[in-house]
């Protein structure tokens, strides 16, 4: 079954809410490791040995304290939104992408465009150029075009409230949790217009794509024993309501595999989001190597001209 | 014939290039320039860490300039192909990628070295006699900056652009009786739109940065009249040898040359990194909702400035409204900059270097420094961030109080100025400069 339980009350919708301290520390992890790597040269440089900076903290940890204490726990648990789940891609998984792929052709490229793509690219993912032709194209001809559709933007919004946006950066824009969460997110809801909604986002315009590969879920309410020791009596109005998602029509696909398919899909999204990433990074190990080599020369260059200054 | 009188050019080991140097220096202050600013231009020896930042603020303006060059080749500014042609730049042009990402890089860094430029200012006095006209021209450098950044920011026509555009726009409408004509005049039209864009372009990548670099020759120029000041805060021209040069100076090159060569490699592996391995940031470089294209009829629930303005962002939030009117908010912001302009006059101090400052000055600047981070943090944030206080607070947001005590800290340290810099208990000031 689904991880997706919250306590009914907390539940807020907030796409866009990540915390972003959270986010830079992530991103800082890939950071930390290139930093470890690098050798000690930049250890011992003077240049870092910042004595005013290092001397400049002390008082001000102090200063920052009483603003701290401002800050409770409590706080900051209710702005987090919804609990996204960690999309387990793999950027260097090709098999993980090409499945991905196929996905998107087949289920989202109908009505949402991928127009900053070109087809040809996919070449990157290991798949040859008939191959992207045969099995993924279903309405352009060239593979030199780009991921468009034929369903006008006025079409869309006339359809479903909101013309489906482009997918080109959505992976940028979303982050890759949220889409994880979202395709997973989906259930029945006879209030809506397209009988679908969504628990990351609440009453979308979007009906699930995917639904013959997940099967229908429905949302369940119940109420969970609160934790003092009252008794039985729980039908109080402290009582907490839990909500769980229940499969009513099984799909195609079991929950696990299911997953799995999401997550490909997302990781494909993550890719055409920014198809040179991969080959950034390649580049940045290359350019840091040169510059870390470069270190003790000029280093020493200094030195040398250096050393009868006292 | 007073060019004839000069000497030919020796020295360089090759008779042509002797001859060559000769020939262009008897037409053009060739050799003289050479000395004044570079091989004769005295240096304090004493430079530390802070004294990095100068050179490095130069190297990302060069970036900026170079980056910028290559974007616009390929950049349409026109609001409906905007968003497509950066991610153009991004997928199909070659390199295009490194490009943008030292550019969007380029940004945040040019902010941190300037902060830092001018942190290193407050902490040495730089800023003092004789140094004002200096200091003026680096706060009017950056206002520039600030400007830069802002007209940069729209081009990529993301949600953030656009309703970034639109919050520091609507700020004009603020003023009284001529607020709403002025925001229409700057924007071009009723909203943020094509004509909008189009005029950004134009500052962005001509104006502001033709500005730009009159200001940093005005900066360099006032810098090498008067000399540079140093971390002990003294002059070393006090001190001289019987040919006239500063017994505690050395020639700005090859000995500045070389040590700045040396922090430039530095910072590009830090800058490398990012461009590299971390371009966003965790989306204080680049704001994910950035990557969603402008949308006029659709305000994003959280608009938050780039993190390089949001300690003023933050100020301007933090001041209540007065007769429904953000204008006191508006003013407030305004005022915490331009204040930067008068405090070669507000610190009366004894001596200039935090080295031989009291306790008033360093608790004051430490609170500052501390006050303008957390006022920055604070920027990017909604004001819900730290929840609210009880009903004893009528339930106000606890980052909102904290914001307004954080602004009025940020303006008791420039108003108390004269005051505590003057009773402040400071230490003699040594005669040469210490290590």
């Amino acid at each position: 079954m689904n991880k997706l339980i919250d306590s009914a009350g907390k539940r807020r919708h907030a796409p866009f809410h990540i915390p972003r301290i959270g986010k830079l520390l992530q991103s800082c992890r890939s950071f930390l490791t290139i930093l470890l790597l690098a050798p000690a040269a930049l250890i011992g440089s003077p240049v870092l040995l910042v004595s005013p900076a290092v001397l400049l903290v002390s008082p001000a940890v102090l200063l920052v304290s009483p603003a701290v204490l401002l800050v409770s726990p409590a706080a900051m648990a209710s702005e987090g939104g919804v609990r996204l789940d960690t999309a387990p891609i793999n950027q260097t998984d090709v098999v993980s992408l090409q499945s991905g792929a196929r996905t998107f052709a087949n289920y989202c490229l109908n009505c949402h465009s991928a127009s900053l793509m070109r087809w040809n690219r996919l070449t990157e993912l290991g798949l040859s150029e008939a191959q992207i032709k045969d099995n993924l194209m279903f309405s352009a001809d060239k593979v030199g075009e780009l991921m468009n559709v034929a369903m006008s933007r006025k079409d869309g919004q006339k359809w479903f409230g909101a013309a489906p946006p482009d997918l080109s950066v959505i992976a940028r824009a979303r982050g890759a949790d949220w889409l994880y969460t979202y395709m997973r997110g989906f259930y029945r809801d006879p209030a809506r217009p397209t009988g679908w909604n969504n628990t990351v986002y609440e009453d979308v315009g979007m009906p699930n794509p995917l639904w013959q590969l997940q099967g229908e879920r429905v949302r369940v309410e119940h109420a969970v024993k609160s934790g003092d020791a009252r008794g039985g009596e729980s039908g109080h109005g402290d009582a907490i309501k839990a909500v769980k998602y229940e499969i009513v029509r099984p799909g195609s696909l079991t929950p696990g595999q299911y997953d799995e398919t999401v997550r490909d899909l997302v990781n494909f999204l993550v890719y055409v989001g920014e198809p040179a990433a991969t080959s950034r990074k390649q580049i940045g190990i290359v350019v840091l190597l040169f510059l870390l080599a470069m270190w003790p020369l000029v280093y020493l260059l200094k030195r040398e001209y250096w050393k009868d200054v006292h | 014939m007073a060019a004839a009188e000069k000497p030919p050019v020796t020295g360089t080991g090759s008779v042509a290039l002797d001859g060559l140097l000769t020939w262009v220096d008897q037409r053009f202050p060739l050799i003289s320039t050479w000395k004044a600013h570079l091989a004769e231009y005295y240096a304090p020896k004493n430079f530390n860490f802070w004294y990095y930042f100068g050179s490095l603020a130069m190297l990302v303006l060069a970036i900026q300039i170079v980056t910028g060059i290559f974007l616009t080749m390929n950049y349409k500014p026109d609001a409906n192909l905007a968003f497509a042609s950066v991610e153009y730049i991004m997928r199909e042009v070659p390199g295009g990628w490194i490009i943008r990402y030292m550019h969007s890089t380029g940004a945040s860094a040019f902010f941190i070295c300037i902060y830092l430029h001018m942190f290193r200012a407050m902490l040495y006095g730089s800023y003092r006699r004789p140094r004002e006209l200096m200091w003026i021209f680096g706060v009017v450098i950056y206002l520039c900056l600030m400007g830069e950044a802002f007209f940069g920011y729209l081009l990529p026509w993301g949600q953030m652009s656009y309703w970034g555009a639109q919050v520091i726009i609507n700020l004009f409408s603020a003023i009284p009786f001529i607020g709403p004509d002025l925001s229409l005049w700057i924007r071009g039209d009723y909203v943020i739109a094509d004509a909008t864009l189009n005029r950004f372009f134009a500052m962005h990548v001509i104006a502001i940065p033709l500005l730009l670099l009159g200001l940093v020759m005005a900066h360099l120029l006032a810098l090498h009249e008067v000399g540079s000041n140093n971390p002990d805060g003294i002059e070393i021209n006090k001190h001289k040898d019987a040919n006239g040069v500063p017994l505690d100076g050395i020639p700005f090159h090859p000995y500045y040359t070389v040590k700045d060569i040396l922090g430039v490699v530095v910072f590009m592996i830090v800058f490398v990194i990012i461009v590299f391995f971390a371009p966003e940031m965790g989306g204080y470089f680049l704001e994910y909702n950035n990557f969603v294209p402008a949308d006029p009829l659709q305000t994003p629930a959280h608009i938050a400035p780039v993190w390089y303005f949001t300690p003023y962002y933050s100020i301007l939030r933090a001041v209540p409204p007065l007769f429904n009117s953000q204008f006191p908010g508006v003013v407030a912001m305004g005022v915490s900059v331009m204040v930067l302009f008068l405090l070669p006059w507000l610190d009366r101090g004894a001596v200039k270097s935090i080295r031989y400052r009291g306790m008033h000055f360093k608790v004051a600047l430490y609170a500052f420094v501390v006050v303008f981070l957390i006022l920055g943090y604070l920027g990017t944030e909604p004001i819900t961030v730290w929840g609210q206080f009880g009903a004893w607070l009528d339930n106000a947001d606890r980052a909102t109080v904290a914001a307004r005590i954080c602004t009025v800290i940020y303006f008791l340290f420039f108003v108390l100025m004269p005051w505590y810099t003057k009773v402040d208990r400071t230490k003699p000031e040594p005669e040469r400069v210490t290590h």
